[in-house]
């Protein structure tokens, strides 16, 4: 009993704004052009899926954000540890990145759709540029606070400089680090929906403004349904993996 | 002895505005794709002249202001009530923890089919995307907030609305002022991609504007002033954000 309480609780809010969408669109409340009834939005999902169209443009938006992440995950580590271990890289990249953190990265947009033109290289690129800020600063941050005692025991003991990077310091900043790449992939998901909604790409973003084009509302609303489960998916994945790889850690849970 | 540590830290800069002058200049790259710095900073001085950045700024930041201000005013309340009341609990958590993830670009699309062109749909939209970030900074610092000092509030004989608005939220005010933060960069993002999409002006249209019309000087200019503007106002804030703590010592 007191189960069923609690999964009421925890969604009966959410049923209840489904039904008021069913209700009001079925008595006509609001017009189906501006709210299409769930039920067509529905099949639309359905019938995308079936066709593999759905499929195909998630597959694209996927590859987008997860190379521009990716890019963004391996760059920025490599530069936040850089730059607390090298005082010259430290010297250029410092001001850059705190000029650059707050910068509304997407209206370099143009640019790099001018250099590269409409491609996924400008898409991933813009994704890519959006994502490394939060995972250079947590790196940084992580790696400064690494303890200079333990780098000593361990190159006394005879550990190399990419030993210690892999065993030493990458496993020490690894709390920080993940915090930082938490940060990065909301950014890399708004980031790509709109890179596609400007380049007219083939991914969700690119499709659901070309439903809006044609006013095709249950085409722009099935859109948003699977964008949000997308975020969803991706952002609880992110956190259950953060769980599994540190569950070594004191920090890991948060 | 502080001035030449300011030249110190910010000689990168320096360095990157002269590769950006000279690599054109010289050929190392196409001055179409990357005009010279100093053409660059002459079509700003023009586009500054005809008041084309005036007017598009201005109504730029009224977006951004209406859209932001309508979601803290709206958010910081209902967050905070979230966490102190279970009725407003249970109806707002499913929907905000179902929604929060959501890449809120994804809502472009429906703004602009339900509400055109013009202030409207971007306001709203910077209003919706803002509206989740404010509201669960305040819901997780009212949440963190001392429960002995709430009682303590209620048994004075203040109000529940009272020691809501009274205590409750200025004693969660780092976490709320850091989600309004956030909030902030993301408005940016949505009013610069709605702007690049459906528009008649602003700031974000006139990037793309020039940029369609193969006027890249100025278009470089614009995308600098939106970039400064992105960064001033995080700047700005950050300077009030010290100011409203500095009492916490």
């Amino acid at each position: 009993m007191a189960r069923l309480i609690g999964l009421i609780e925890a969604t009966g809010s959410l049923v209840a704004v489904l039904v008021a969408w069913f209700l009001a669109t079925k008595f006509g409340a609001i017009g189906a052009f501006l709210l299409p009834p769930p039920g067509d939005v529905l099949a639309r999902i359905a019938d995308d899926t079936q066709s593999g169209a759905l499929g195909a443009s998630l597959l694209i938006t996927l590859r987008t954000a997860g190379l521009g992440f990716a890019i963004a995950g391996i760059l920025g580590t490599a530069l936040g540890i850089a730059m607390a271990r090298i005082r010259l890289v430290h010297w250029f990249f410092d001001p850059l990145v705190s000029l650059g953190f707050p910068m509304p990265k997407i209206a370099f947009l143009p640019v790099f759709l001018l250099w590269l033109g409409p491609t996924d290289s400008a898409q991933i690129t813009i994704v890519a540029v959006s994502a490394v800020f939060p995972v250079v600063v947590a790196a940084y941050a992580g790696a400064q606070g690494v303890e200079k005692t333990m780098l000593w025991s361990a190159a006394s003991l005879g550990g190399t400089r990419t030993g210690l990077l892999w065993q030493i310091v990458l496993p020490a900043i690894l709390p920080q680090l993940f915090t930082g790449l938490q940060i990065a992939l909301p950014v890399a998901l708004v980031t790509t929906i709109v890179a596609e909604m400007l380049t007219g790409s083939d991914g969700i973003g690119g499709v659901m403004l070309g439903a809006m084009r044609f006013a095709d509302s249950p085409g722009v609303f099935a859109g948003i349904v699977v964008i949000a489960a997308l975020g969803l998916c991706v952002v609880r994945g992110m956190e259950v993996l953060r769980g599994w790889l540190l569950r070594g850690h004191a920090e890991g849970s948060t | 002895m502080r001035l030449l540590d300011f030249i110190v830290r910010w000689s990168p800069l320096a360095l990157l505005a002269f590769a950006w002058e000279l690599a054109p200049r010289l050929g190392l790259v196409d001055p179409q794709s990357l005009p010279p710095l100093s053409v660059v900073l002459a079509a700003l001085a023009k586009l500054a002249a005809d008041g084309d950045l005036l007017t598009n700024g201005l109504q730029s930041l009224w977006r951004l202001v209406a859209g932001l201000g309508l979601a803290i005013l709206v958010g910081v309340p209902l967050g905070a009530m979230m966490a102190s009341s279970r009725i407003v609990n249970i109806i707002a958590a499913p929907i905000a923890r179902a929604l929060y993830p959501m890449p809120k670009s994804a809502l472009i699309p429906v703004l602009l089919l339900w509400l055109g062109l013009g202030n409207a749909s971007k306001i709203m939209l910077i209003f919706l995307g803002c509206l989740l970030p404010v509201l669960m900074s305040a819901y997780n610092g009212v949440r963190g907030v001392d429960r002995v000092m709430l009682w303590s509030a209620r048994s004075f004989g203040r109000s529940r609305l009272d020691v809501i608005f009274g205590v409750a939220i200025p004693a969660a005010m780092p976490d709320l002022l850091s989600g309004i933060r956030s909030a902030l960069a993301l408005s940016f993002v949505l009013l610069v991609s709605s702007e690049f999409l459906m528009a008649r002006d602003g700031l974000g249209y006139l990037i793309s504007f020039l940029g369609d019309g193969g006027a890249y000087a100025p278009m470089f200019a614009t995308v600098i002033v939106v970039a400064s503007l992105g960064f001033i106002a995080d700047r700005l804030f950050l300077g009030i954000t010290r100011r409203m703590l500095a009492w916490r010592g």
